[in-house]
């Protein structure tokens, strides 16, 4: 299963395509590209989105679902779609 | 595409030739270097103005001996990255003291002109709508410089020693 | 400290502008984002994994507590609430946007504080010796030269588009605390026969792909002629420097390429030419420079050593953090304090807004106002009393900022690796956790002594894995997070660069191997040797077997 990953050009944040082309920033509101057809049309969009000066570097990314949550099946791709495993602004112990 | 000199916008009188074309019956030219060096003869009869487009892997030493017959010499930006010409420029005008004309040509930035201006380029060929206004926004980005380079711009540390 | 004056102020002020200006022609979509790129990234802003990362520039590793506050205030306003700081003495914001940067860049200037050529192929950070102008083994104060050089080199026109970036470093000790032996340029200080400080000037040091340590181009350079060799070096790089490949882009490359010979060859003819020009440097611009790094007003106080021993004597836990974090000052009666950033659980080298307000309150009112960044991702207090140390140790302990492991096992140089870096293969900062995780034990950490690790998540080198006493680099094998060991790494004045050791490692499997091969160096370790001394004593082999067993052992660890 695929789906197009992006960041988004105002503040970098990491993006997912959606059916109508929005750019959604959660890996569930994002859409599964079942198809070649939908995979061809949807990267046209990314593409014009790139030069609508909207996202930057959009690219297929494979997921898998576990326990009905989608997951990118590369680490890093898990990481831009989770956040960092370390997460200073969370630290426990000190506020 | 434009041509600014000296802050205005011209004409190219110039002409580029290609390495196997023929040279016209008159007119200012610009050959590339290997142009110039199998063909120098011919276009010093001529009695036109001449110039040579270095690329950026030609620094200027290959040309100091003859710079004096040149009236422009074309630094090539292939990518606006290749940041050699910036060191070529200054070197023509600091190591051989060349006074005729220096031009960017190529991939030259808006961003970019400022630094060119002061390592002595005084000509650019830039694609813009408004060559003259970006011109003027990007050549005045900075009115502070720390580095003496031979556009006598006086430094901050001659600024400060003249204020103390 | 350096101070701005009105040209500084101008400069920083148009450089803002500057970049509003070329963010606007961005989100309109007038320039591209391969054209915007260079320009964004020679005013610091990168495109990472989850955001855009901003990395500020500490000249020279010097910060005043405003600056620090205001530190805090950016984390809070345009952060997450915190900051990290990095191996070339910076802090970087993981979590801006580019829409902010302007604003964030506007509010940076007024105190003085610029991200300029803090990215980009251009000369970036000048870094030092975090005790630079306390350290009792120091020649000069050599900020001085930094600051100088800092000016040289901002905005400079030629030296904006180098083949790759560039990285200086400068030194006034002999014990080396500044790295400059894996720098583009390195300058160490010393004292000629007449007693007058000189030069040396190291070139084409550099980690990364193909690690090297630098070369001595020139071996004594009077004070006034370093702008001219240094624009020598860098316009010879400019010219020559490869650019039909990334990774080959470095000055390193071409000085090993060429040979030291020829390239000083090269550089001492373009600096024949323009050594008595227009970048001689005047005495009375070095003195007015060295006039801002004047000492401050110390009181005359005693050395109270021996009252410090008693205290430390039934005082277990201050003992141990004196031993390990305070260092000595030139001046009698005060100290050096270093706070390591690197606790279990902590992400080494980043700190919350709140902690840099509490360090900032704490410099001004033990050090005097000022704090240093160190390349080992430390902050430091130059200045403090030792009447007041015992005072600070409290006050820092309620922080969660006094960890007693300076130098030791757990004061981890680690990149932020794939957690944040689109560079990386691996995730450095959970092995960093892991081993900190393990050695939590002060009094074994205190018996091992000095020992560096660093970590980095990929070739690029960011955390100086190749430098670390016990080195660890992260690699991406068929998916997976495998971790190469090096050993016998150094990045003081008899630097090194670390021999492999091994096959990649699995993460789970990193901390028994640091354990195994702090085992064997306390087994063969003579007197008071660190772990360097005996690696270079005794060789890879017994920490080789110590890891991996022997060759007919079928446990591999």
């Amino acid at each position: 299963m695929q789906m197009i990953i992006a960041s988004r050009l105002d503040d970098g944040r990491v993006v997912f395509i959606d059916a109508a082309a929005a750019w959604a920033d959660s890996i569930e509101d994002g859409v599964v590209l079942e198809s070649q057809a939908e995979i061809d049309r949807l990267m046209g969009e990314a593409t014009q989105a790139v030069e609508d000066c909207v996202i930057v570097e959009p690219y297929l990314i494979e997921v898998v679902v576990e326990n009905g949550a989608r997951r990118p099946v590369e680490a890093r791709e898990a990481i831009r779609a989770f956040g960092p495993s370390a997460r200073t602004d969370q630290l426990i112990g000190r506020e | 595409m434009a041509l600014i000199k000296d802050g205005k916008l011209v004409d190219d009188v110039f002409v580029y030739v290609g390495d196997d074309a023929t040279l016209p019956a008159d007119g200012a030219v610009i050959v590339n270097l290997e142009r110039w060096q199998s063909s120098r003869e011919e276009l010093l009869q001529r009695n036109e103005p001449v110039g040579i487009r270095l690329r950026s892997d030609q620094p200027p030493d290959l040309i100091g001996a003859c710079l004096k017959k040149l009236a422009v010499v074309a630094l090539e930006f292939p990518a606006f990255r290749d940041g050699r010409a910036y060191s070529y420029a200054r070197l023509l005008r600091e190591k051989y003291d060349y006074r005729g004309e220096v031009r960017a040509v190529g991939d030259v930035l808006l961003e970019q002109l400022h630094f060119m201006v002061r390592t002595g380029i005084d000509a650019f060929e830039i694609h813009s709508e408004d060559p003259i206004g970006d011109f003027e926004i990007a050549a005045a980005d900075f009115s502070v410089w720390y580095q003496p380079t031979a556009d006598g711009r006086r430094t901050a540390l001659e600024l400060r020693r003249q204020r103390s | 400290m350096y101070r701005y004056d009105e040209f500084d102020q101008t400069l920083v002020a148009e450089r803002v502008e500057q970049f509003r200006r070329q963010v606007q022609r961005r989100l309109t979509g007038e320039i591209s984002e391969d054209q915007f790129k260079p320009l964004r990234l020679m005013n610091g802003l990168y495109m990472q994994l989850h955001a855009y990362m901003l990395r500020v520039n500490v000249p020279y590793g010097s910060l005043s507590s405003e600056q620090m506050h205001k530190f805090a205030h950016i984390a809070r306003t345009y952060d997450k609430g915190f900051g990290h700081f990095t191996t070339r003495q910076n802090i970087q914001y993981n979590w801006v946007k580019l829409e902010d940067t302007p604003d964030l860049l506007r509010e940076l200037a007024d105190v003085e504080v610029t991200a300029i050529q803090s990215s980009g192929n251009c000369v970036r950070n000048i870094t030092s010796d975090q005790y630079a102008g306390r350290a009792g083994d120091e020649i000069e104060d050599p900020r001085i030269y930094c600051e100088l050089l800092r000016q040289y080199t901002v905005l400079h026109p030629e030296f904006s588009y180098l083949p790759r970036k560039f990285k200086i470093a400068v030194t006034g000790a002999p014990k080396d605390r500044a790295a400059v032996a894996v720098h583009d340029i390195g300058l160490r200080m010393h004292l000629n026969d007449a007693g007058q400080m000189r030069f040396e000037v190291l070139v084409g040091g550099g980690q990364g792909r193909t690690p090297f340590i630098a070369h001595t181009i020139r071996e004594s350079l009077e004070p006034e002629h370093l702008l001219s060799y240094v624009e020598a070096i860098l316009r010879v790089y400019n010219i020559h420097g490869r650019r039909d490949n990334i990774n080959k882009a470095r000055i390193k490359i071409i000085v090993n390429q060429m040979g030291i010979e020829k390239y000083r060859e090269l550089v001492d003819e373009e600096w024949e030419r323009i050594k008595d020009g227009s970048l001689k440097v005047p005495q009375e611009e070095i003195d007015r420079i060295n006039a801002y790094f004047a000492s401050p007003e110390y009181e005359v106080l005693e050395d109270i050593s021996e009252e410090l021993d008693a205290v430390r004597k039934i005082d277990e836990e201050f003992d141990r953090w004196m031993k390990s974090n305070v260092v000595a000052h030139k001046v009698s009666g005060y100290s050096i304090v270093n706070i390591t950033l690197k606790a279990p659980g902590r992400v080494p080298g980043d700190i919350n807004a709140d902690d840099m307000d509490a360090v900032a309150d704490l410099a001004d009112q033990y050090s005097l106002g000022e704090i240093r960044i160190s390349h080992r991702q430390n902050l430091t207090l130059v200045d403090v009393k030792q009447q007041a140390l015992h005072s600070l140790w409290q006050e820092l302990k309620l922080l969660e900022l006094a960890t007693p492991n300076l130098g030791q096992i757990t004061d981890i140089i680690c990149c932020p690796g794939l957690d944040y870096c689109g560079l990386a293969n691996a995730r450095s900062i959970p092995v960093a956790d892991d081993i900190n995780q393990h050695f939590v034990d002060v009094d074994r950490l205190a018996l091992v002594g000095d020992l560096t690790i660093n970590i980095s998540g990929c070739m690029n080198a960011c955390g100086h894995h190749h430098v670390g006493n016990i080195g660890i680099l992260g690699v991406d094998k068929r998916g997976k997070e495998f971790f190469q060991l090096t050993l016998g790494g150094s990045s003081d004045e008899h630097a090194s660069l670390g021999d492999r050791l091994g096959p990649g490692l699995p993460q789970a499997d990193v901390p028994i191997a640091i354990e195994a091969i702090v085992d064997q160096y306390l087994q063969d370790r003579q007197k008071d040797e660190r772990f360097l001394d005996t690696y270079r004593r005794i060789g890879i082999e017994p920490f080789k077997k110590a890891v991996y067993g022997t060759p007919e052992s079928k446990d591999v660890a």
